[in-house]
């Protein structure tokens, strides 16, 4: 084979492009991954600063089910990437809940917490929610065919009552919904499991270990990783097929099957073909992380995750604010049940933003509207954990610009454009869609994703391209 | 190979890809997919190894055709003739 062909390219090494680049390596196939930074690891990666290593997004494994448990998403990725469960090294959450105004669900690893939780403070909806649930664990969330509908239709048809609708939309819209005031019913059916019937974890060390272990795979199945290596476009052959890619630096590669990772508009951008407004997701996020002098539950918060709004009504939506400060998630990293030596408390907070706004911003404004978000954050979550300045020994925040900036999605989202293309069909012959925008999200989502996308267009063999 | 052999084949592959899968007492009549937690994905890499392995390419009309130990035989008899089991790779 000619140096710069490969049976596969794919663009982006985050979860989804290293899964996938795993699976295809593992088959014998010639593939590089190319990622326009120095780091993989994408919306889950790390980086240094003040001496100090810092996970870009990591909150929580989520699909947490005990070692053993067969055919849920965990164990199939597992089991398609031959990574044993014991090298993820995982450790499970204390409990975590939602907070909506003065309603507090908690839940755990357990689903019991949740539904004792449920019954406590909505006595009336015990019995419909038990049936929302079945209906959750038997509903068929991977028929690529099924039209889109509505999550909050749907539950509607089971609860009655707004606040208990409300209140399990929070965690799952904050965990993945593209879509503002709602989130396509299959994703909350993958979410819902993802969440409540299976759990959360973190990987010992935080996300760098985990990365280590794809990449070290990737590499033992001879897989190449190209760094610094953005795709400038897709080239294309004389029938309008993609032949390849072009390089930033002007390096061109040939291959009939492109599996990309950078989102529908932005990998149609790449290919020079138009898209729509309705195309770019609206919702961006600020985080903020706080390495703390002492641990979360010293200062009192021994829960994993708290999602919060802080009056009963929701609004998952783009504020017309920089940042909207009434609902977020807070993240106590150190709440797991870990054996890590180094043990600081380190609290992260993710709230709403406005992208277009944090845009418009010039350099010294930008940096004044960091500090004033931050305090006003600060100050909404404290009520639901605690106040985290008198013990910072470091920090660190992100804007829409940073997403925009490491992801390359247009729109600083994270979780992509609102509308998912479920088979990873891209409209254009040999180009396919892998990882946030082909439909699932989060890091076992995601990789998942690149798993069934690799199979699906670059091992499994019909008669039809047996032939040809 | 010969029907044992095509057997140990299979069984060997399905110990690569899922581990914590019993195979010593899988039945040759019955759906394999009854017996151990084999779904979809796991047939593609069943389908894959034996890519890898010996060679045989089989299309994905045909998957249904591996659903048992006997299907298994009957369908790659004819193309894994003269062909050398290798166990333990
Ligand atoms: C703050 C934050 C916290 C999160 N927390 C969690 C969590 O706790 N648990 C969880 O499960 N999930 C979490 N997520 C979600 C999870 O990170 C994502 O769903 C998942 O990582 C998406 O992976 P991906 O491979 O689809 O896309 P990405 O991670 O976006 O990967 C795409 C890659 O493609 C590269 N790329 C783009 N364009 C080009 C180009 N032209 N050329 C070359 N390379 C290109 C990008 O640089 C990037 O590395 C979080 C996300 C964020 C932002």
């Amino acid at each position: 084979m000619a140096q710069n062909r490969y049976d596969a390219i794919v663009i982006g090494a985050g979860m989804s492009g290293l899964a996938a680049g795993i699976r295809l390596a593992q088959f014998g196939k010639r593939v590089v991954v190319l990622e326009k930074h120095a780091l993989w690891g994408g919306l889950n990666s790390f980086y240094k600063r003040g001496g100090r290593r810092y996970d870009t997004g990591l909150h929580a494994l989520t699909n947490f089910v005990p070692k053993g448990t067969k055919s849920t998403p965990l164990a199939k990725l597992l089991r398609q990437l031959r990574i044993s469960y014991d090298e993820l090294n995982l450790h499970e959450q204390t409990w975590s809940r939602v907070c909506l105004g003065d309603i507090t669900l908690r839940f755990a690893n357990q689903f019991g917490l949740l539904a004792e939780d449920v019954a406590a403070a909505f006595p009336a909806e015990k019995d419909a929610f038990a049936r929302l649930v079945d209906e959750v664990r038997t509903f068929d969330a991977f028929d690529a065919e099924a039209p889109v509908r509505s999550a909050r239709a749907e539950i509607r048809r089971f609860l009655r009552d707004p606040l208990l609708i409300e209140a399990l939309l929070v965690p799952i819209c904050w965990y993945g919904s593209a879509r503002e005031d709602d989130i396509d019913w299959d994703q909350f059916v993958i979410l819902f499991r993802s969440l409540f019937l299976e759990g959360f974890a973190r990987p010992a060390g935080g996300i760098k270990p985990f990365l280590d272990l794809l990449l070290a795979r990737y590499r033992a199945e001879g897989g190449e990783l190209r760094t610094r290596a953005g795709v400038e476009r897709i080239l294309f052959d004389a029938h309008s097929a993609a032949r390849g890619v072009r390089l930033e630096d002007g390096t061109e590669l040939e291959s009939d099957c492109v599996l990309s990772s950078a989102g529908y508009p932005e990998t149609m951008a790449l290919a020079g073909r138009p898209t729509t407004e309705a195309d770019v997701g609206r919702l961006s996020f600020v985080e903020i992380v706080h390495v703390l002098d002492r641990t979360s539950a010293a200062l009192g918060n021994d829960a994993t995750i708290t999602f919060f709004t802080t009056q009963r009504e929701f609004g998952w939506r783009r504020p017309e604010t920089l940042v909207d400060t009434h609902t977020g998630v807070i993240c106590c990293s150190d709440n797991y049940a870990t054996h890590d030596p180094q043990r600081d408390g380190v609290l992260r907070i993710t709230s709403l933003a406005n992208y277009d706004l944090w845009c418009a911003l010039d350099e010294a404004p930008y940096r004044a509207a960091k500090v004033a978000a931050e305090s006003a954050i600060l100050d909404a979550a404290a009520a639901f954990a605690f106040d985290p300045r008198p013990h910072r020994i470091a920090s660190d925040m992100f804007t829409p610009r940073t997403l925009r900036h490491y992801t390359g999605h247009i729109g600083g989202t994270v979780y992509g454009s609102p509308h998912k293309r479920r088979d990873g069909r891209s409209g254009v012959k040999n180009l396919h869609l892998i990882g946030t925008d082909q439909g699932l999200l989060g890091i076992v989502g995601s990789m998942l994703s690149g798993v069934s996308m690799a199979n699906r267009h670059a091992l499994m063999e019909t008669r039809a391209n047996q032939l040809s | 190979m010969n029907r044992e052999e095509i057997i140990l084949a299979i069984k060997d592959i399905i110990t690569t890809i899922a581990p914590d899968e019993d195979v010593g007492s899988l039945k040759n009549d019955v759906r394999l997919r009854e017996q151990i937690e084999l779904d979809s994905m796991d047939f593609l890499d069943i389908v894959m190894e034996l890519r890898k392995r010996y060679g045989v390419q089989v299309p994905e009309e045909d998957y249904k055709e591996l659903a048992t130990l006997d299907g298994c035989v009957a369908y790659l008899s004819p193309k894994l003739q003269g062909k050398v089991l290798k166990v333990g790779v």
